[in-house]
């Protein structure tokens, strides 16, 4: 019973209550439904199964965003929504790399989604700069960064992870890290 | 208070983690500075920046994890779309495919190279052609001189060319083309009763191919007015034109079309026509139907059956006007509406057998 649930492909509805609720089922259940219509798509037209991976899970990261934000209004089916997010991030890959040959070999209906895809770039970006601002950071910095601000330790804990003396001294090198971290992500363009 | 304070008033207060009393006293500290205001806000955003970018690697792992547990191989397989079969051969052995087509390639091009078929471009082909025409004037020629020599006949010249020639006036002027007369020591111009008369070459246009001939001989009667006119405009295609003209002994009649109004290669000298001719034939007059000169037979293109081409009548006129003595030329047509055989019948005593002795 339970393995039959978790191979069908959950209805819309059920994907967005799912998400919203943060359950992994139901993520699972959805990812493992449409995975192999993006994999076709890709593969067919000049593209890996790698590639496959990382469109479709861009295009996951989409749609779990706007459900997350609220504002996901169901215009067509979940398929055709996923399905067009990843044919328009495809061909957006496709002419960068200049492979795209003028035509693509399509499995799918598909509608205009390329607000949603623009959308998201500019969250790209900034998690783009993050992600190098922390490489540069360095330890012990980029842990204590991630303690405090992402994991939610207390400084205690923190000074008694790094063997600080005493929570001032733990304090004032976390304000020194953040400042050089707010440095590194600001300079870069 | 200094940054490193005050960063940790900011995060308590943007935690919730302030006594009512510390918030009062922050809120009425915020009010008074808008520094910090702005310095609340830029944190409260990075802060939120960092955590957002968190959720995101925690998602992305999630579906890491998820995507590790589909067997993406097998499913690849089943959904890539096969090539077909030309495809599938062409990305197994296209290098081997490559070494074959090079090798066929290099073959023919050394098989045409040694054959010489690589060297020789159109243009010199159509030379050549004519020169085999000219070549085969000289073979025919040569067995007319044997001929001769076997019946122990009078002359110790040979008759080394021989072509065909019309009456332009009445008084003995005849047109010919010039390559029939080039090489000459003496010409004779021979009538369909088989009489010849001494005659010279009084004008040629070597860039037009129009030689004009006079009779010179004693024993020669003006000829009575000549049946046919010049046509000074260019005849239209698919126009029906024969010609007469000594090829052999016997006169010969040819009959055809005329195919195009440009000769070999665009040559606006020539009209091509399509007649069976033989070598000979050149210097003959092409007739269209209603018995105008429309031009002077002048070469073939051995290449093609039944092909060749005649100098336009247009060009002899204009040889015809640059003469030194004024010429003055039929107008009245009287072959006009006559049977092809009947016309034939009148035409005869204008066309000669032109015969070119070397030294």
């Amino acid at each position: 019973m339970y393995k039959e649930l978790k191979s069908s492909i959950p209805t819309d509805s059920e994907v967005i209550l799912g998400i919203l609720n943060n359950s992994d089922v139901v993520l699972k259940r959805l990812y493992v439904a449409y995975f192999p219509m993006v994999l076709q798509l890709i593969i067919n037209n000049n593209g890996t199964a790698d590639d496959a991976k990382d469109i479709y899970q861009e295009a996951i990261i989409i749609l779990y965003n706007k459900i997350k934000a609220g504002d996901f209004e169901l215009s067509s089916k979940l398929k055709t929504f996923l399905y067009s997010v990843c044919r328009r991030l495809w061909l957006k890959r496709l002419s960068q790399m200049s492979r795209y040959g003028g035509d693509i070999r399509d499995f799918q209906d598909y509608s205009d989604v390329d607000d949603e895809v623009e959308k998201r770039n500019d969250m790209d970006v900034q998690f783009g700069k993050m992600e190098s601002a922390l490489l540069l950071l360095g330890e012990p910095c980029k842990t204590i960064m991630e303690d405090f601000y992402i994991h939610n330790r207390s400084m205690q804990e923190i000074c008694e992870r790094f063997g600080y003396t005493n929570a001032d001294n733990a304090k004032t090198q976390k304000y020194k890290c953040l400042q050089r971290l707010k440095k590194l992500f600001f300079q870069q363009k | 208070m200094n940054d490193s304070k005050l960063l940790e008033e900011i995060e308590r207060y943007l935690n919730g983690e302030m006594s009512p009393d510390e918030r009062k006293q922050f809120e009425l500290l915020r009010k008074g500075d808008t520094a910090i205001n702005a310095k609340i806000a830029e944190h409260a955003e990075f802060v939120k920046l960092i955590k957002q970018y968190s959720d995101r690697l925690a998602l992305e792992d999630r579906l890491n994890a998820i995507h590790d547990e589909i067997d993406v191989h097998t499913l690849a397989d089943e959904l890539i779309i096969h090539p077909s079969f030309v495809v599938r051969l062409w990305r197994n052995h296209h290098s081997k495919i490559s070494v074959a087509a090079s090798i066929a390639i290099f073959a023919i091009l050394s098989i045409m190279f040694l054959t010489g078929n690589l060297t020789n471009n159109q243009d010199s082909k159509y030379l050549q052609l004519r020169r085999d025409v000219v070549g085969l004037k000289i073979k025919t020629a040569m067995l007319g001189k044997q001929v001769s020599q076997n019946n122990r006949a009078v002359k110790n010249t040979a008759n080394r060319f021989s072509g065909t020639g019309f009456a332009i006036t009445t008084n003995g002027l005849i047109a010919t083309n010039y390559h029939v007369v080039s090489e000459n020591d003496s010409v004779y111009v021979q009538n369909a009763a088989g009489k010849s008369f001494k005659a010279i070459v009084l004008y040629t246009q070597p860039e037009n191919d129009i030689a004009i001939l006079k009779i010179v001989d004693t024993s020669f009667r003006n000829l009575s007015a000549i049946p046919y006119t010049f046509k000074r405009t260019e005849s239209d295609l698919a126009e029906s034109v024969y010609t007469y003209g000594y090829p052999q002994d016997s006169p010969v009649y040819g009959y055809g079309k005329l195919t195009s109004a440009n000769g070999l290669n665009g040559d606006s000298l020539d009209y091509q026509i399509s007649i069976p001719l033989n070598p000979g034939n050149s210097g003959g007059p092409l007739m269209d139907t209603r018995g105008n000169v429309i031009g002077i037979v002048q070469a073939s293109q051995s290449q093609l059956e039944g092909v060749h081409f005649a100098v336009k009548s247009s060009y002899l006129l204009s040889a015809i006007d640059s003469l030194d003595k004024k010429v003055n030329l039929n107008t009245k047509n009287t072959l006009a509406g006559l049977s092809d055989v009947q016309q034939l019948k009148k035409l005869k005593n204008y066309v000669f057998m032109v015969k070119v002795y070397d030294k």
